[in-house]
């Protein structure tokens, strides 16, 4: 419990005592592992797996290339169908040393499981993991929020974009450490950026595809389209 | 700006006939005006939720000519502006006031919209007067309904002392082609400066 040593939050003068640590030891480590870890590295092979129990809750560190194969076992695997992803987010620790995490929150309702994946990206090399969005539909929008703050790409992602910051935001991905509080630009250029910024121009490709040829689809599918339904996928 | 300011003196000889009849018209003018002042709320966070309080039944708004919230900005006198605006909205709130037709006022409800409040982050916009100009600040975080039924009852004052003869009041104010801001940006920048603790935060990557 020593080791427990508390920051001030919110302190960034760099010059002020030792250099920041994320506390390490955890209480509450260690325990029974959700049977669905084992299962993974049965089923899809490779080394890089760690296991981790904290408070009961089970995560399972990947390698990266792995995400994919894991994520699609655990679909729709009649023993896992683990079909109700949470949250895809990420998380950088203020040490310098300590790799990007990227977080996928999986729940599985039929067996009452929830399991926590990670994957470790090296700070300094381009961050780049797969996207679930072929297996839960549900990752569109989570994965452009992780991009849009953390500036992860998700390979294989329909359409990656900002969701949160507009269009041609130019200062970078406010949730990294090295991301100052109050932005990288004066107030009056943030100001100015912002006002420049066309409030409409956020439709995708897809969107505005549909809107031209709004003229050319049947009847039934205009009302459907006027009541705020999308088509396809 | 090359603004000149009408001559407006109710003391000179010349003329006091037209002028005790610009300060009747302008007394019933600024009466009809001041006490069906139309609202367009703007609520992005929990001012909203006690400007709602404000129009509902215990505080009634509508005693006060403003039962009739006008959610088209085009029928719309007085722009109400009920909580944080990040900077993404700062378009919309300036294009909302700018289809609002004169005469238009506008209240900055709150902390957060009237100084960035406790936000003073990469997102949220330091006090709206930096995109539109404002008439009644409302302090409180948020206001309560007395609070702002209180600005509200500042503005109406403001209203009746306006003369119509007046004319740089309800001009249009154009911002700037290149920088579309209306005041320039090295004093949006020594507005927005940060006070008190939080100066430890500089601006510099840690």
């Amino acid at each position: 419990m020593s080791d427990f040593a508390f920051y001030q939050p919110g302190s960034a003068l760099p010059s002020e005592g030792a250099e920041p640590r994320t506390p390490y030891r955890i209480p509450h480590r260690g325990g029974v592992a959700n049977p669905s870890a084992a299962a993974i590295q049965q089923r899809v092979p490779g080394t890089g797996y760690r296991v981790e129990v904290v408070w009961g809750e089970t995560t399972v560190y990947i390698p990266a290339d792995k995400v994919l194969d894991v994520c699609r076992f655990l679909h729709d695997d009649p023993s896992q169908r683990y079909e109700y992803l949470c949250d895809v987010t990420a998380v950088e620790y203020r040490d310098a040393s300590r790799p990007i995490e990227v977080v996928w929150h999986i729940r599985s309702l039929a067996h009452r499981r929830f399991l926590r994946l990670k994957v470790e990206l090296t700070k300094g090399t381009e961050l780049k993991v797969p996207s679930v969005w072929s297996v839960w539909r549900g990752a569109d929008w989570l994965e452009r929020e992780c991009y849009d703050m953390f500036g992860i790409k998700f390979e294989g992602h329909p359409d990656l974009r900002r969701i949160l910051m507009w269009e041609g935001y130019k200062e970078g991905f406010p949730l990294r450490k090295d991301f100052p509080l109050r932005g990288r630009f004066s107030r009056s250029e943030q100001l100015k950026q912002a006002l420049a910024a066309n409030p409409e121009a956020r439709y995708s490709m897809d969107e505005l595809t549909i809107a031209d040829a709004y003229g050319d689809v049947p009847d039934e599918m205009r009302k459907r389209l006027a009541g705020g339904e999308k088509v396809g996928e | 700006m090359g603004i000149t300011h009408a001559s407006y003196n109710p003391e000179s000889h010349e003329n006091w006939f037209t002028t005790r009849l610009d300060v009747v018209a302008n007394n019933v003018v600024n009466w009809g005006r001041a006490n069906s002042l139309w609202p367009m709320p703007f609520g992005t966070a929990c001012c909203a939720i006690e400007f709602m309080a404000t129009a509902a039944s215990r505080f009634d708004l509508a005693r006060f000519g403003m039962e009739r919230m006008s959610f088209s900005p085009r029928q719309a006198d007085l722009l109400i502006c009920a909580g944080r605006v990040p900077f993404k909205l700062a378009p919309i709130i300036r294009r909302i006031w700018q289809q609002m037709p004169q005469p238009k006022w506008a209240i900055s409800m709150g902390a957060c919209a009237s100084s960035g409040g406790m936000f003073d982050n990469y997102a949220v916009v330091q006090g709206i007067d930096t995109i539109i100009p404002v008439d009644v600040y409302v302090p409180g975080c948020p206001p309560r309904p007395e609070g702002l039924i209180y600005g509200i009852m500042m503005l109406q004052k403001k209203v009746m002392n306006e003369r119509m003869s007046d004319n740089t009041l309800r001009r249009e104010m154009a911002p700037d082609p290149e920088s579309k801001l209306y005041i320039p940006p090295d004093a949006i920048d020594e507005l927005s400066e940060p006070f008190g603790n939080s100066v430890h935060q500089t601006r510099q990557a840690p």
